[in-house]
């Protein structure tokens, strides 16, 4: 069994988000970089425990990104993994970072590639979904649950409304969510560990990129609260219904 | 030229969610001084001609039974077979579970570049850019399609419905099917209760609720009007409420057109994936709750006195 992670960096879920060069750039300065939180809490923690349960299975990481990724791979290693690649791009078009990943999954032949739902900085829940099509593979999204039963993968996905349980004969790509499994803090065995493992830096392979951010906004600002005194509710329902009609 | 729109449907009913979709396809279509078509797979048993109310000139099916269930796979290589045959430059999806697990996959055997998350039309003034949420919704990236062929992925909630009069021509598309890779052995949905990304009202419960014997005050406001419940993370991680109703930036994002927050701190976390929702009102104790500074009402009091007479008022609005 071999897995192959996608692990993306992202601003801190607190990182003030603010715009530079014309509104075009993110305003990194000061940022703290993490890794996508669906990538590590879920689609990591997964692949390491099927890694537990088959000590056999081989467990890579990609990530597509320069060498400012370095220490969010590490942590990502850290947690578990036997080794990582990083392609060394800065390029933020969706095809042209799953033709990244895609070209890393075709090398390794691996049974099972999982992402996260969605990156929390681009939000396009999109690249799982390319590389399954580059890959002519079966891809099962915002899976909640996971699990082998023999060659196939035996999946719950989430759906309008609720959960569908997927089979599919492996391999395939599945996009992980929260359900997958429970978040882990990195110890210092794996820390330590991780300093040796391999980290393999390798270079884009050419793609087209069909997209490209020509600028950012920012949301225009609330008007300001308007307060209800608590002795009155009824006034709130009042003004919900005849000022703002939304009831 | 024109512009194809697929038609979601689950139960054999269309999802509300596809509607702001077709009618979405429909304006981008005027736009472009084309028509918009739809496609939809799977038996359906909605009136499909009802379509031309939204703008839809014609309706193509596949009313297949193995298509019932979403085979992202095989769903793609129909929708590309429908692009071919109807000319379609511009493919709109509504970005709900469905639209995120094919559109992506269209994307690349179409070599047709996607925006999802599209909460706006395209600008068609110089070149194709689609406004969509990013950062969790606290802010948007303006996307330019450099590719001839666009798909767009429209948010739920995020485009108002203005309906036409009209009917849609219905027509079969024979298409190639290939057998479904994904079997789906059971469909578990939660019944009567609202869709969460669909609701148009949602009422939201934090820990400041103390404990799940307290959440009648928020399943009763959601009865009365017709909304959805969720939670804070918190909230769903304790086990007071299930996993599907965590909404923020870990968990689901919403954008109804009410959101009732009731003990809920307003994390940046949990902001995240509400602060699109058109009218927020926050119920909270502490004045200095940093959910007010998002809320467009609020009360600073308690909920267990508040809410009670919130009910009572709506109920007599209700006429219930
Ligand atoms: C990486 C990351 C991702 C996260 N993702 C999410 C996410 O997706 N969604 C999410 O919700 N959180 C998320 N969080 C957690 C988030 O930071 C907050 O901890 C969480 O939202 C707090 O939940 P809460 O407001 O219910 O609880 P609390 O912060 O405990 O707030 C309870 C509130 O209730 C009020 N209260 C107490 N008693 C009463 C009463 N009787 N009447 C009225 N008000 C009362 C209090 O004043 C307080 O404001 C994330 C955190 C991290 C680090
Ligand atoms: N630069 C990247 N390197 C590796 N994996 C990525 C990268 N960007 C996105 N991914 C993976 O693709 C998922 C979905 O990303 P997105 O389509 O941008 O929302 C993420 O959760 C990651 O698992």
């Amino acid at each position: 069994m071999k897995i192959l992670v996608c692990i993306s960096k992202t601003p801190d879920t607190t990182a003030k988000i603010a715009f530079a060069n014309n509104n075009t750039k993110f305003a990194a300065d000061g940022v703290q970089w993490i890794i996508n939180p669906y990538d590590e809490w879920y689609a990591l923690v997964r692949a390491i425990e099927l890694k537990e349960a088959d000590p056999t299975a081989i467990l890579h990481l990609v990530n597509v990104g320069t060498a400012d990724s370095e220490p969010i791979i590490r942590k990502a290693l850290a947690l578990g993994g036997d080794e990582a690649f990083r392609v060394n791009t800065d390029n933020t078009d969706s095809f042209f970072i799953a033709s990244q990943i895609a070209a890393i999954a075709k090398e390794g032949a691996y049974d099972l590639v999982f992402t996260g739902k969605e990156t929390i900085d681009y939000n396009g829940s999109s690249i799982g979904g390319m590389v399954a099509e580059l890959l002519d593979l079966p891809y099962i999204s915002h899976a909640v649950k996971f699990d082998l039963e023999g060659n196939n993968a035996v999946v719950i996905r989430e759906i309008e409304g609720g959960e569908e349980t997927d089979k599919v004969a492996l391999p395939a790509v599945v996009s992980c969510q929260k359900g997958m499994a429970e978040q882990r803090i990195p110890n210092m065995k794996g820390i330590m560990g991780a300093r040796t493992k391999p980290l393999k830096v390798t270079e884009s392979v050419a793609a087209d990129s069909y997209t490209s951010i020509a600028s950012f906004d920012l949301p225009p600002a609330k008007a300001g609260v308007k307060l209800v005194s608590a002795e009155n509710p009824e006034e709130l329902v009042k003004l919900l219904h005849e000022v703002a009609r939304v009831i | 030229m024109s512009v194809l729109v697929f038609l979601d449907q689950a139960d054999g009913h269309i999802k509300k969610s596809s509607f702001e979709a077709a009618n979405y396809a429909a304006k981008i279509a005027e736009q472009l001084g084309t028509s918009a078509e739809a496609l939809i797979l799977g038996t359906v048993n909605d009136d499909l001609a009802a379509i031309g109310i939204y703008g839809i000139k014609k309706v193509h099916t596949v009313s297949d039974a193995s298509l019932n269930n979403l085979d992202a796979q095989q769903y793609t290589k129909i929708i590309a077979q429908a692009v071919e045959a109807t000319g379609a430059d511009v493919i709109v999806f509504s970005n709900n579970t469905s639209g995120k697990a094919v559109a992506p996959r269209l994307s690349v055997r179409l070599k047709a570049g996607l925006v999802s998350g599209a909460i706006a039309l395209p600008d068609t003034t110089n070149g194709f850019t689609v406004k969509k949420t990013v950062f969790s919704g606290k802010a948007f990236a303006n996307i330019t399609v450099n590719t001839e062929k666009k798909i767009i992925a429209l948010n739920p909630n995020s485009y108002s419905i203005v309906t036409t009069g009209g009917t849609a021509e219905v027509v079969a598309f024979s298409a190639s099917i290939d057998a479904a890779k994904v079997a789906v052995t059971q469909v578990n949905k939660v019944v009567g209760e609202v869709s969460l990304s669909e609701a148009e009202i949602v009422v939201s419960g934090g820990r400041g609720l103390k404990g799940p014997e307290n959440w009648g005050m928020v399943t009763e406001l959601a009865g009365l009007l017709g909304a959805a419940t969720a939670c804070s993370r918190p909230v769903a991680d304790i086990h007071w409420r299930p996993h599907h109703e965590h909404v923020g930036q870990t968990g689901l994002a919403i954008a109804p057109n009410l959101y009732f927050a009731i003990g809920i701190s307003g994390a940046i976390q949990h902001l995240a994936g509400v602060n699109r929702s058109k009218t927020i009102v926050v119920i909270n104790k502490d004045p200095e709750a940093p959910f007010f500074k998002a809320a467009d009402y609020g009360i600073v009091g308690d909920a267990f006195e508040v809410m009670p007479k919130i009910i009572e008022a709506v109920r007599k609005l209700k006429g219930a």
